[in-house]
């Protein structure tokens, strides 16, 4: 029977079909769910790693025995991965590696659209990119395969739309996992430049001759329709063509790279005009281009930033005179651009807002980290400057300080203070608080401690005392961990007590040494707190607004009370966790504690 | 492909559109159809926008819907509506909650609620239909369960048999708040009488 699988879902059916023995990641969207479903399959080891770049050393190190060994990241894991990555494809594997990364094109929820294809080319592995829930799962086996069969690490390229998008599955059975393990003491991982002399070339060889046997591998598929157009695509791509463009003969790719030369050749000339249709980058084009096959249209019709649907390839096709599906051109009315927008908010009651409202007050320049306080920098915030990646609202605060104070001793003139939450401290700030504390710098820095990783789902942290599969493991104390560093001042602080936090941050920011402060306030959604609700009194209630700054969606303002022109405050009890953080705003004793009367 | 069913669900986070187009997918598939489906996570959870795409027939491709293509759109908030309109087919059908939830940047009195926003889905979709849904999803016992209202209301005008989605409702839901979604349901059903795709 065909089960209805998200591509995440199939991809961990996949991987436990695949017989994989272990398999390690860091969450990130998209590819959080692989793991947390992965995880729930019986006869393999699974992790949340502390990040990427450990999460594929882990990876490879089992495939030194001869494990099976799957690793998830979301895109931008990659580049914190891309050391190990490139190196094991020098080192090859004795047992199959493959390594998701989840791209995000439109940037649903990433800092970039970078297009993880191009690392295949960069580090000299193959990549296999599905356009299915079904490919999605089966690709998994096929990429153990050939991981194994050429000694070399594969990679597996999702993306939103199919890792978030949910089609029908036929399951399979678990292959036997491959043992017993061993370990022979021989040198293959051991990448000296004395050992590798010859390794460059045998890492082009076998690239070459992983494109000799893609030339036969099914997954790469001519489907020939009208001999005049021919369209080259990949991925969740081969859909929106499918439906753009329904007559058009199909060269669809599995394997962006390296690509079959000899099946695109022959596709070429059976097709009159060829065309190549391809999200984000023109990957799969400058390929072709460079083998001298003649394109008709690629990057001229498709556009190169932003996820593609199929209005937007039929357009593209169109403007080429391709017959398209002319029902997807209907004109219809543009989107509506004067609504007020529903961004993502902290949640009522999240223990970052007394952080943000506090960093306000003082008017520091915050470099900031990714999580969910990164919805500090939206109004009406706007309390967070920087984000760039993670771990850099440490380092960055320490490098703007050290700018700034060879000129200005006095820091208080300029406060420049880093926030990062707990999982991302764990992620990469230990080497980076160890950095400020080396160089003698005198930053100051906030983690935001929710117990959790919250913005991805709430994924375990080593500060939780447990680990993905709910093992017990040591509960990492991070104020333990920043005195073993030798941070100068470690503090606590209650982050619903707004004036313990701004006195905190004016005294760390006074302070001539490197401090932490950690703001302590279990995620409200993840452990499900909910409090007596405040209530507002509308007699007391001057309409003032100053609680609104707070940016709780548990505030709204409603129609003047009798007697009264202003509109005044109410809160929702449904969503108000009895914070507080807005009854300290207000100067009119108007926002109380419920329950009481 | 053209022959295949359209539909979007919009809405805000945490008011179940994840949970009403799972089901609608798995009542699709029970009925023996192709389906694909796919939404946006991630952000969604912390009160932002949310919206779903749905698609079934006999063989369907793309995952994502189109402007101009969508044959319902199911709103579960009237400003959402407004913000997805652009969606759907000339003849297409628009199902809204009318009950309003005011965004973090009307809330924090920066911006407004488009008061006229009734008019602004008439305008922008000649066939709707508002249904009070939170409200009789309160009459039904809890008023989160205004999704499945509106879920019923969607149900009314899909080929798909009335046993195919009291199973689905039965198999998936928790037995603890199985009646009183099935009342939401049933309520939701009422609303579309004289109604068409």
């Amino acid at each position: 029977m065909k089960k209805l699988l998200s591509g995440n879902e199939a991809i961990a059916r996949g991987a436990w079909e695949s017989g994989v023995n272990v398999a390690s990641g860091y969450p990130g969207t998209p590819s959080t769910e692989i793991m947390e479903n992965l995880s729930t399959y019986e006869g393999l080891y699974c992790e949340w790693s502390v990040n990427e770049k450990v999460a594929l050393e882990v990876a490879l190190g089992a495939t030194v025995v001869g494990a099976r060994a799957f690793c998830t990241m979301k895109l931008v894991g990659l580049n914190v991965a891309a050391d190990p990555l490139f190196n094991a494809v020098y080192s090859g594997v004795k047992g199959g590696l493959v390594v998701l990364t989840a791209d995000d094109p439109s940037r649903h929820s990433s800092q970039t659209e970078q297009d993880n294809r191009n690392y295949a080319r960069f580090a000299r592995l193959p990549v296999l990119e599905p356009a299915n829930s079904q490919e999605a799962k089966d690709f998994v086996a096929e990429a153990f395969a050939l991981s194994e069969s050429f000694g070399t690490p594969v990679l597996y390229r999702t993306e939103t739309r199919l890792s978030h998008s949910k089609s029908l599955v036929e399951l399979g059975d678990r292959v036997e996992s491959p043992e017993p393990f061993v370990i022979n003491r021989d040198l293959s991982y051991c990448i000296l430049p004395a050992y590798t002399r010859t390794r460059h070339a045998e890492v082009e060889a076998r690239i070459r001759a992983i494109g000799d046997w893609a030339e036969s591998w099914e997954g790469n598929r001519a489907e020939m329709r009208d001999p005049e157009v021919g369209i080259i695509t990949c991925g969740v791509t081969y859909q929106y063509v499918r439906e753009a463009a329904p007559e058009a003969s199909v060269l669809k790719i599995g394997m962006p790279y390296p690509l079959p030369r000899n099946m695109i050749a022959t596709f070429a000339s059976q097709v009159k005009k060829l065309y190549v249709v391809e999200e984000l980058d023109p990957f799969l084009e400058e390929q072709i281009r460079l083998m001298g096959i003649p394109i008709a249209g690629g990057k001229d019709l498709i556009p190169l930033e932003n996820e593609l649907n199929p209005r937007i390839v039929a357009a593209g096709l169109a403007k080429a005179a391709v017959t398209v599906n002319t029902s997807l051109l209907v004109d219809t009315p543009p989107p509506a651009q004067d609504l007020p927008p529903r961004p993502p908010t902290l949640c009522p009651g999240c223990g970052h807002r007394g952080v943000f409202v506090a960093l306000n007050r003082i008017k520091a320049y915050v470099t900031g980290d990714i999580g969910c306080y990164t919805l500090g920098a939206l109004p009406p915030f706007s309390a967070l400057h920087s984000v760039i990646c993670m771990g850099a609202g440490v380092s960055m605060a320490h490098g703007m300080d050290k700018a700034l104070h060879e000129k200005m001793p006095e820091k208080a003139q300029a406060p420049v203070v880093g926030v990062v939450g707990d999982s991302t401290f764990f992620h990469s700030c230990i080497p980076e608080v160890l950095n400020t504390v080396w160089n003698n710098g005198t930053s100051v820095l906030v983690i935001s401690d929710n117990r959790t990783t919250a913005m991805t789902g709430g994924q375990v942290t080593p500060g939780q005392g447990c680990a993905l599969c709910g093992q017990e493991s040591p509960h990492i104390d991070i104020a333990e961990l920043l005195r073993a560093l030798k941070v100068p001042r470690v503090r606590k602080v209650d982050p619903y007590n707004l004036k313990e936090v701004e006195e905190a941050l004016k005294e760390e920011i006074a302070a001539p040494e490197a401090s932490v402060i950690i703001a302590e306030a279990p995620c409200v959604l993840e452990f499900k707190i909910k409090g007596v609700p405040y209530v507002v009194d509308p007699e007391a209630c001057t309409g003032c607004k100053r609680c609104l700054r707070v940016g709780c969606t548990a505030l709204s303002l409603t129609a003047p009370p009798e007697g009264k022109d202003k509109e005044v405050v109410v809160i929702d009890p449904a969503f108000c966790t009895g914070c507080s953080i807005c009854a300290q705003m207000c100067r009119f004793e108007a926002i109380l504690p419920g329950g009481e009367n | 492909m053209s022959d295949s069913t359209n539909i979007l669900m919009a809405g805000v986070g945490g008011q179940g559109v994840i949970l009403a187009t799972f089901l609608m997918s798995e009542a699709a598939v029970a009925a023996g159809y192709d389906v694909k489906q796919s939404e946006v996570h991630g952000m969604a959870q912390r009160g932002g926008s949310v919206t779903s795409h749905l698609r079934f027939g006999e063989e369907v491709f793309s995952p994502v819907l189109s402007e101009g293509t969508v044959d319902i759109i199911l709103s579960f908030e009237p400003l959402e509506a407004v913000r997805n309109c652009h969606f759907l087919k000339a003849d297409g059908l628009l199902l809204y909650n009318t009950a309003r939830v005011n965004p973090s940047t009307v809330t924090s009195g920066a911006l407004q609620y488009p008061a006229d926003v009734e008019e602004r889905i008439a305008a922008c979709a000649p066939r709707s239909l508002a249904i009070e849904a939170t409200k009789l999803a309160e009459e039904a016992g809890s008023a989160r369960s205004a999704n499945v209202v509106l879920l019923g209301a969607l149900a009314s005008l899909l080929p798909i048999e009335e046993k195919v989605w009291d199973e689905v409702l039965h198999r998936e839901l928790p037995a603890k708040i199985l009646e009183l979604n099935l009342r939401a349901f049933a309520a939701g059903r009422a609303q579309t009488e004289g109604w068409e795709r």
